[in-house]
């Protein structure tokens, strides 16, 4: 009986937690979005600006993540696969960006790519603006991606062993071949699962773009950064219902993560 | 005989390609953080960090951190417990929202709280712009990590062990502190520490809800933000090496502790 109890109140404090500090908080900007009508949020999200504003967060992902996902692939093999010196250091290394603050990313960037940078006198030279543009951006964004794929292959990797691999290659496979035909396969799960968070990473990351994009409204604004941008100008609507869209975003990647886990443990 | 892993032919070249990779985007740009705090010798850079406002900044950061931390490792076990353990209609759909936190974007994340728990919020709890926002936001931002490390382990535990306890007359409570917490306890702890790293370096979410008043709610990131706007790139990069001090200990303290013992043979 007393057990009974005793489930019973674990369950309401742990839900009542849940509720108060994830469903209420994200339930209530949903009801906010609508609180005047489909209009006005319609209007918020489809100005030129915020338009922009989500072009430009998917001009991000959609070059972020194929290079992180063909960088994590490459450096999940040699993890696994090679016996290159300095394995574990790399091993070590690979995980930094989850460690570090999203603002010290930005700065970091701004020293090696701004005007007084490491790099700026070479890439002024060319004329290429790195810092407070596009690229920057870009650079920021697969900054804070570049785990994820490698950490999601590399214990595929591990499992499946050498077996197949090593009969593909007797039989005559070219590396390449074995790689397509027998690795990629075997890895495909898991590789997506890892796609899907670098995406999510990519679509919320705020803190370092906010320090190298310098914040253009209409030019280096993400979507993210448009939310911070209407707040500020007291547009809440506009900062509500671009928030919404962002927080969909993020319930469909919930749903992926969720068919793709049960993929992957099948 | 043992045969060698199949060359994947180019995985040479490919390990040099990744390696450029990483330390163009993250290596190089941290080494330069850290060249910049030094770059008018140690006593500028321990004035940048002692300065009193960095202080003030930095002890915010790192003791919200550690009553975060605190608090996750009570309320992430209680979540994974309930979660393996209990029964109940709509658990799958708790259980894909604890990720939700890692999925929205921390400024979104930042609004909706602010939205609930702020000046214009429906249920009369203003806590905007106060300390108890800081713990808030990174209670959210964190929820997933000891929930998520210890759901695992929970799942793998004997049942049997704690059914042997009980007939030999040992209450719920003692069957939780000697047979369940004991078992449990790298996992919290793991995931407490993933935690308090995050926590130090949260940026997105904090800024909206807290203000960023200087000595009362600035953390340490938002300090970093303020003196990258103000041109005084080396207090910046000195407040940024401790932070990425810390995290380097952290995530060092997770990789020893995770080696020996932790690893159950499987």
């Amino acid at each position: 009986m007393s057990a009974r109890g005793a489930r019973l109140g674990l369950r309401t404090a742990a839900l009542g937690y849940l509720f108060l500090l994830l469903a209420a908080p994200v339930g209530l900007i949903f009801f906010r979005t609508f609180e005047h009508g489909l209009g006005p949020a319609w209007e918020a999200v489809t100005t030129p600006e915020a338009q922009h504003a989500f072009y430009l967060t998917f001009v991000m992902i959609a070059i972020a993540v194929p290079l992180n996902t063909v960088f994590g692939v490459t450096c999940a093999l040699m993890l696994v696969r090679s016996r290159m010196p300095g394995k574990a250091l790399v091993n070590a290394l690979i995980d930094m960006p989850f460690a570090v603050s999203p603002v010290v990313i930005g700065l970091a960037l701004v020293l090696v790519y701004g005007n007084d940078g490491w790099f700026g006198g070479w890439l002024t030279e060319r004329g290429i603006q790195v810092i407070f543009s596009v690229p920057g951006m870009i650079l920021a964004t697969i900054f804070v991606s570049l785990p994820f794929v490698v950490r999601e292959v590399v214990p595929v990797l591990r499992e499946i062993g050498t077996e197949q691999e090593q009969a593909a290659s007797t039989l005559g496979a070219s590396g390449w071949q074995t790689f397509r035909r027998v690795t990629l396969p075997s890895i495909r799960w898991g590789l997506t699962y890892g796609i899907v968070l670098a995406t999510a990473r990519s679509l919320g990351e705020f803190g370092a773009i906010s320090v190298v994009s310098g914040k253009l409204s209409g030019q280096t604004e993400t979507a993210t950064l448009f939310v911070e941008q209407r707040f500020h100008q007291f547009d809440l609507t506009g900062a509500y219902a671009a928030s919404m869209v962002l927080a969909v975003m993020a319930l469909t990647t919930l749903l992926a993560m969720n068919f793709l886990n049960r993929r992957r443990t099948h | 005989m043992r045969f060698r892993a199949p060359r994947l032919s180019g995985t040479a070249l490919g390990g040099g390609i990744a390696m450029a990779y990483l330390s163009l985007i993250v290596l190089i740009p941290l080494a330069a953080v850290v060249d910049k705090s030094l770059e008018d010798g140690f006593d500028t850079f321990w004035a940048a960090v002692t300065n009193e406002q960095a202080l003030a900044a930095l002890k915010l950061s790192l003791v919200a951190s550690g009553i975060v931390a605190a608090i996750n490792a009570v309320t992430g076990t209680l979540i994974a417990w309930v979660l393996v353990r209990d029964d109940f209609r709509g658990k799958g759909v708790v259980n894909s929202l604890i990720d939700l936190p890692f999925a929205l974007p921390t400024i979104v994340a930042g609004l909706t709280l602010l939205a609930l728990y702020g000046p214009r919020g429906p249920v009369g709890i203003d806590v905007a712009y106060t300390k108890v926002a800081v713990i808030l936001a990174l209670l959210f931002v964190t929820l997933p990590f000891v929930v998520r490390a210890v759901q695992p382990v929970l799942m793998e535990l004997d049942e049997e062990m704690e059914e042997a306890a009980a007939s030999l007359g040992a209450g719920n409570l003692t069957i939780f502190r000697r047979v369940i917490l004991p078992n449990l306890t790298p996992a919290i702890l793991a995931g407490v520490a993933l935690a308090f790293a995050r926590s130090v370096g949260e940026f997105g979410s904090l800024v909206l809800i807290t203000g960023n008043l200087p000595f009362d709610t600035e953390v340490a990131s938002v300090f970093i933000f303020g003196q990258i706007e103000s041109d005084r790139v080396i207090g910046a990069a000195a407040v940024s090496v401790v932070l990425l001090a810390v995290s380097l200990v952290v995530l060092l303290g997770i990789s020893v502790a995770s080696r020996p013992g932790a690893r159950h043979e499987r």
